[in-house]
């Protein structure tokens, strides 16, 4: 699979990701979808405020087909908060043949040992482009292990999927990726 | 929904992060599709898992009609010990299906 963006060029926040985001060593096969999954963001898009700037063709296209319901969904979970951008790894296919069956990985790689208060406790999917904004919400606890949950979704159209996580101490953490998608899968 | 399946490692230390998989046979469907007549399908999706360890919740997940059909999940859970999971599927109509599993913790 290719790397989207004009030259697949590594961002700082991918670097970052890849050497900060205390990935376990006896687990490369992680540390591979980590990089893989910085590259697949759009080179140089600063998730901004709220929305990516648009650069790349994929990107322009992803940005146009943000819903209302996604503006107001992302509005309401978000508000005027800030964001760490690019703290949330998303690993999808760079395109999906079968909108209706995506895999996806998303993890945020805040843990902490038990006892000590700093954990993600809550982790959304948004959907830019299909009929319902949420994917799904993830509930993490102490026990987790790790803030990190595999799945598989559908997407209606090619677009940007974005994950905020939640931590206890009600920081926010932010990840996107964008998804090309040859046949739609949502039923609208 | 019927027949949902769970995958565990087969033995696990206390303080190990294990992966914990979990499938469920159902169409989820969105409430987006239209039958031939044109009339909407009515949404019908599991929309809650809930994953306890001896009674305390470790994981949950929320669906929404974007999560496809046979919903499956990976997570992870850090064993505290020996214990029971419990596995928990509500669907959009108050249905519910659990699965009980024994963690085979060695000392």
């Amino acid at each position: 699979m290719t790397a989207h963006g004009k030259d697949g060029e590594q961002t700082d926040q991918g670097l970052r990701l890849g050497t900060e985001a205390g990935v376990d060593a006896d687990r490369p096969s992680r540390r591979d979808l980590l990089m893989r999954a910085a590259a697949l963001g759009v080179s140089a898009a600063a998730f901004g405020t709220a929305f990516p700037v648009a650069g790349a063709a994929l990107a322009d296209e992803a940005v146009a087909a943000r819903s209302d319901q996604f503006k107001a969904a992302y509005e309401a979970l978000v508000g005027e908060r800030k964001l760490t951008e690019g703290a949330v790894t998303m690993t999808l296919p760079d395109m999906a043949e079968n909108g209706n069956m995506v895999p996806f990985t998303v993890y945020a790689p805040l843990e902490s040992p038990p006892g000590i208060d700093d954990y993600v406790t809550k982790l959304t999917i948004f959907s830019t482009a299909n009929p319902q904004p949420v994917i799904a919400t993830f509930g993490f606890t102490r026990l987790s292990g790790r803030a990190e949950v595999s799945g598989r979704l559908r997407l209606a159209k090619t677009q940007d999927v974005i994950a905020i996580a939640e931590t206890s101490k009600g920081e926010l953490l932010a990840g996107h990726t964008i998804v090309k998608v040859t046949v739609g899968g949502c039923g609208g | 929904m019927e027949k949902p399946r769970y995958k565990l490692p087969e033995a696990c230390k206390a303080g190990d992060v294990i992966d914990i998989k979990a499938v469920i046979i159902d169409p989820m469907e969105t409430g987006n599709r239209r039958d031939p007549n044109g009339a909407i399908i009515p949404r019908k999706i599991i929309n809650l898992f809930v994953a306890t360890f001896n009674d305390v919740e470790v994981f949950r997940a929320a669906f929404g009609p974007g999560i496809s059909a046979n919903p499956y999940l990976s997570f992870t859970l850090r064993v505290p010990g020996p214990g029971q999971l419990v596995f928990a599927w509500t669907d959009d109509d108050g249905q519910k299906i659990t699965e009980t599993a024994t963690l085979n913790v060695t000392a």
